[in-house]
Formats: C-alpha cells, structure tokens, sequence
C-alpha cells in the first residue's frame, strides 16, 4: 500500500483516498479567441508523457476533497513531493539533475 | 444578507423518518448478546449543517465564535459543547452538527453573524445521519473496515476523518476512549448496517437507543 502526504490534512493517508487527474501546472491561454486551432489543441489535449519527474494534479477525494499537487517519478513511482494547487514545486527536471551532477562530481 | 432562500426543511408537524428507519431499530434494542462488545445507537434526525468560509479571515472566524459560542477547529480535529458539534472537513469546510430542530435557528444565527461575507451555509440533515457506536471491541470492527490506522496514538480523543470504509466512504470521529461515531450518508445507511452488524457480530452487537 503506497501513503500520500495530503498537504491539508497534513498527514500521510492510504493512496487509495486519492485519485490522479494528470498533468499538472496547465495554464489557460488568457485570450481563447485569439488562440489557433493548433494552440487550443494543445492546451485541451496534448499532455506530457515524460520518462523520470512528472507533476500531476492529484485529488483527495475520500477525505478533504481538495486538489493538490504531487511531484511523481514515472519511472519508479516515487512520489518526491506534494504541495498546495498555486505552490511552484522544489523537486524539478532541473534540481534532479543538478543533484545527481553534483553527487556525480563528489564521487569521481 | 444574500438573498438565500431559508426556510425550515423538517417541519414540525411533518413526521421524519431516519435513514434506518426501515431497519426498526428500536424494535432490537435489548435483543442482542449480553455481554456485548459492540453497542451502535443511531444519533437520528440531528440538525446536520456545511458551512464554508475564509478560515484565515479574523471576521469569519469571530462571526462562528460569536454565533455558536466555538473555535473553528484545526485540521483533523472536532470541537463540541453539549450536543453541538463543530468539524474540520476540509481547509474551508466545516460540519456543524446541533440537536433535532435547532437548526433552522441555528443557520439564521449564523447567517446573521457573518452577513456580508463569502461564505455558505447548506442543511445537509435529510442527506446524513450519526451512528455512535462504543464498547470495547469498537476498535476491533473499525480496524477490520478501514484502511486507516485507528490506534489511540494516531486517532486520540477529538480527532475526526474523512475515509474509506468498507467499500464506501464516511466520516469517523473519535469523541471519547470507547465512543466512535461515524457520519454515514442516507444512501449508504443500509449498506453500513449490514456491514456493521456481520464486522461486529463476533464481538456481540447490541443496540441501544
């Protein structure tokens, strides 16, 4: 059984109380009307499907029911963070790679 | 005030019948083992109140204060004075449990205190009801029916969550060393009953009123 830390109920709970509802950090274009067909396609359709750090929207739905945002490892299932819908997240692309250049760089 | 339409849902001369009405509870009382581990007792037909609001607003939480004579209880956590009862239900969610016909007082009481504000007031009583369950093997049927971690070092007295159960979803509270209620949904009363009577039958089930 895999716990998720619920950043509102500030606890770990089962992840069964909770429900994924992908890609996360998806900005509305501020002008629909002036979109293209290719640019509104995009914002409704296309997600990402990345190998490694993935941010996805999650929900708890069987106890506080609010939506938060969760920093997954699509590879291993790691689940590196959560944080509040409007938070910037601490784990990125960027901070993994940094971290393993570094840890890399100490041991050679 | 805004312009809500609040009127009394459960008249007074109306008769009400409780979600397990049809189960004839009262007919059971007494019926069930005498040395029971398990009592379940129906807290029927209270006045079930959502209210929602701004918890980092100084006005709104003065406004609960002074209507309902409570602190907005912190996450997880329930707050009661007498029979009323106040939860956390989510950052801007609370459940205001009060007894039987004072919530239409209540509500008014409320609105009165925080009018102006954002905020919503919704009577939720016909949609839910209050099963009190206590006796020493309470834990023992809540660990057979949830995924949650039940012991008093995770779930101390005034604690109160929104989970799995069964194959369905409540509210527990924790509201005294044996005392457990839980906060079920009209439409899955009936499921709950049966699945609370088969988890407790080991442990004896008597019913009280």
């Amino acid at each position: 059984m895999l716990n998720i830390y619920c950043p509102h109920c500030s606890e770990m709970r089962s992840e069964e109380e909770f429900h994924a509802h992908g890609q996360a950090h998806i900005a509305r274009p501020e002008d629909p009307g002036a979109c293209s067909d290719a640019e509104w396609g995009d914002y409704i359709f296309f997600r990402d499907n990345p190998r490694g750090i993935h941010h996805e929207l999650w929900v708890h739905s069987a106890g506080c029911r609010k939506f938060f945002n969760a920093t997954r490892h699509t590879v291993t299932y790691e689940i590196l963070e959560t944080y509040k819908i409007g938070e910037k997240p601490s784990v990125t692309e960027a901070s993994v790679a940094a971290a393993k250049a570094s840890a890399e760089g100490v041991t050679a | 005030m805004s312009n809500v339409n609040v009127y009394k849902q459960r008249p007074d001369a109306a008769q009400a019948e409780s979600p397990l009405f049809h189960a004839s509870l009262h007919e059971l009382v007494g019926k069930g083992s005498r040395n029971a581990g398990v009592n379940l007792r129906e807290k029927k037909l209270l006045g079930h109140l959502t209210l929602r609001g701004d918890a980092s607003d100084p006005t709104f939480a003065s406004g609960v204060h002074s209507a309902l004579g409570m602190e907005l209880p912190v996450a997880l956590t329930l707050t009661s004075s007498g029979d009323t009862s106040l939860q956390w239900m989510s950052p801007d969610e609370w459940l205001l449990i009060v007894p039987s016909g004072e919530e239409f007082a209540v509500e008014q009481k409320l609105r009165e205190a925080l009018a102006g504000q954002h905020i919503s007031i919704v009577n939720v009583s016909g949609g839910q009801t209050l099963l009190e369950l206590s006796g020493s093997k309470v834990r023992e049927v809540l660990m057979k029916s949830t995924s949650y971690d039940v012991h008093p070092s995770n779930f101390p007295v005034g604690k109160a969550v929104a989970t799995h159960f069964a194959k369905a979803q409540l509210v527990i509270r924790h509201t005294g060393e044996h005392t457990w209620e839980l906060v079920i949904r009209r439409s899955f009363s009936d499921y709950f009953w049966l699945w609370l009577q088969d988890a407790s039958a080991e442990f004896g089930l008597n019913i009280s009123q």
